[in-house]
């Protein structure tokens, strides 16, 4: 079978367990789609064929033997390169980090991998995840496979843009304002933000603590529930992460939404977005209500303050996180020493890229005395009324249905002088992350070539009514099945 | 209100950044773009409410203060741009010593 990369995790899971095919022939389908997309595409920083021929080969000798299989045995798993692998270079999209081979892995990744995916490589990203584009990468841009002149989104864009081509089946990303949901948007798949605390974030390389969660990138419904049932739970290594049952995502996802109540809010689909994405979304909506939903639309006023709140509190957490890079225990170290603080100021200098030190210095001013109370404290209250507003609209509704982004991917270059408009991109997104709800992106059509996603968001902690309205949605649509013209 | 050079300048000595002349320039012309857009949240009524620093409620996590297994010195150490004897090399930060 030559089509093993394009197959879901479901199916790949089940041709494995019938020994109809082996894990080194999926290896091998997925890494010559990765040689022949890749110069097109660069989804990837760092390519790990031969550790993957291993990882399979480790598997077929599993079946060999008749032990007994983990859920995702034979899966190919592309991972976004802030998540910390054990022995592969970890880069964080930055030249401060050229050359990092973390000690430990993170536990999610740990979970898939001893279920029995195998990493093909690191993807690409947004400097230590900071932006919507992937632009930002110092490893140069990736590229849309629905049309190789727009970006992928970020800053999950690496990921996004593999499971769109092929060039793996399931993928992680990161999500702090979007950066799951929105790559996944703009390229055509599925990409689910869980509630914060619901996976743990253990060896994911910090952007804004308090927002960062680790999500599933796929390309179908039931492949991102299969993901989150390995992946989710309690860690004892985050004492962020969440002591709860972890429920059968797999299970949740069955078509039936009779009686589902979803809230539209307004704000959601007013000025500065794309008529063609609300009317595809809109169209969505109606698709569930056929099917026995009930909508109906509804108000979250202060959606609007939700950006700048966000871009004083993630900048904030990040220019303390961020603190760490200081050219003594890892990364890069200047070569032109001075003393030691001189070090430190010229090693950040040549390692961060200008986005990175925007952030970092908009939230040492927003931490600085004399403006604390004015803009982080503020934005620390203003958060609290997003939150309480999202529990109001979930006392009547199951879920919120929202475009996942204004517009459809952009083309490269085309905000990167503009920082302000390349921060609109992440309007619709920002408030599930202050507000620590789960969302998911999947698709829901088309405009001139080019994807379109639909948000759907619940209470925390509800994953499974997530995948539930999404799975209903994708089986009544054949999005799913739309495949780029590379 | 609006941040001047001199300003970012003193921002940018807090946040350990070395930035040329013309980085000064580019940021304070982003910082001050994006604080422009902050003014909105000086509208909004905050009266009495409380500051959500994490979505869910935080509390102390407590352990056993027993030994575990944890990396080892040489698996830390490996990635430091410099180190000897099972140290961290940084410059010499104090003249004529030694």
């Amino acid at each position: 079978m030559s089509d093993l990369h394009d197959r879901t995790a479901v199916e790949l899971v089940d041709l494995i367990r019938t020994r109809q095919v082996s894990a080194i022939e999926i290896a091998e389908s997925t890494l010559a789609r990765m040689d022949a997309v890749e110069p097109r595409i660069h989804a990837y920083i760092t390519q790990t064929p031969d550790r993957a021929v291993e990882q399979a080969a480790a598997i077929d000798k599993r079946i060999a033997r008749g032990e007994s299989l983990g859920p995702l045995a034979g899966v190919p798993l592309a991972l976004k390169d802030v998540l910390c692998t054990r022995g592969i270079r970890t880069t964080c999209g930055s030249r401060i980090l050229p050359e990092f081979i973390p000690p430990y892995t993170a536990t999610a990744v740990e979970r898939l991998t001893d279920s029995g995916a195998f990493t093909v490589g690191k993807t690409n990203c947004d400097e230590f995840a900071m932006g919507s584009s992937t632009e930002n990468s110092a490893y140069g841009p990736s590229r849309n496979p629905w049309n190789t002149d727009c970006v992928p989104g970020g800053s999950s864009g690496g990921t996004a843009a593999a499971i769109a081509a092929g060039d793996a089946v399931i993928g992680l990303g990161t999500d702090t304002g979007g950066s799951i949901r929105q790559p996944a948007s703009f390229c055509g798949i599925v990409g689910m933000k869980p509630t914060y605390g619901r996976v743990s974030r253990y060896g994911l390389i910090a952007y804004a603590s308090s927002l960062d969660q680790i999500g599933p990138m796929t390309r179908t419904v039931q492949d991102a529930a299969l993901v989150m049932n390995v992946m989710a739970g309690h860690d004892q290594l985050d004492s962020t992460s969440v002591d709860l049952p972890v429920p059968d995502y797999v299970a949740a996802c069955r078509s039936d939404v009779r009686g589902l109540r979803i809230g539209v809010p307004r704000e959601y689909f007013g000025e500065g977005i794309e008529p063609a994405v609300s009317s595809l979304v809109r169209a969505a909506i109606n698709k569930l209500c056929e099917m026995g939903a009930v909508a109906e639309e509804c108000s979250l006023p202060h959606t609007e303050h939700a950006l700048p709140c966000y871009y004083i509190i993630a900048p904030a957490e990040a220019s303390s996180n961020l603190a760490r890079y200081d050219g003594v225990k890892y990364g890069h170290r200047t070569k032109e020493l001075a003393g030691h603080t001189g070090l430190t100021e010229k090693t950040r200098d040549e390692g961060f890229g200008d986005e990175v030190k925007h952030r970092i210095m908009i939230g040492t001013y927003a931490l600085s005395a004399g403006y604390y109370d004015a803009y982080y404290k503020r934005a620390q209250q203003v958060r609290t009324l997003i939150r309480r507003e999202f529990d109001a609209a979930f006392g009547k509704f199951d879920v919120l249905l929202t475009p996942t982004s204004p517009t459809t991917a952009f083309r490269i270059g085309e905000k990167s002088d503009d920082p302000l408009a390349m921060k609109r991109a992440d309007v619709l997104t920002i408030p599930a992350n202050l507000a620590g709800i789960p969302g998911i992106s999947i698709p829901c059509g088309f405009i001139d070539g080019l994807p379109v996603g639909l948000q759907i968001l619940a209470k925390p902690f509800d994953e499974e009514t997530i995948f539930r309205a999404a799975y209903s949605y994708e089986q009544s649509t054949d999005w799913h099945t739309s495949r780029p013209p590379l | 209100m609006t941040l001047s050079a001199e300003e970012v300048r003193k921002v940018a000595l807090l946040a350990r950044l070395e930035l040329d002349d013309d980085e000064i320039e580019r940021q304070t012309r982003h910082i001050n773009d994006l604080i422009a857009r902050f003014e909105a949240l000086q509208e909004v009524d905050v009266t009495g409410i409380e500051p959500t620093s994490h979505s869910v409620p935080l509390v102390n996590i407590l352990r056993e203060d027993v030994v575990k297994p944890s990396l080892s010195r040489d698996e830390v150490l490996a990635n430091a741009p410099e180190s000897r004897d099972g140290c961290f090399i940084v410059p010499r930060i104090v003249e004529g010593a030694g």
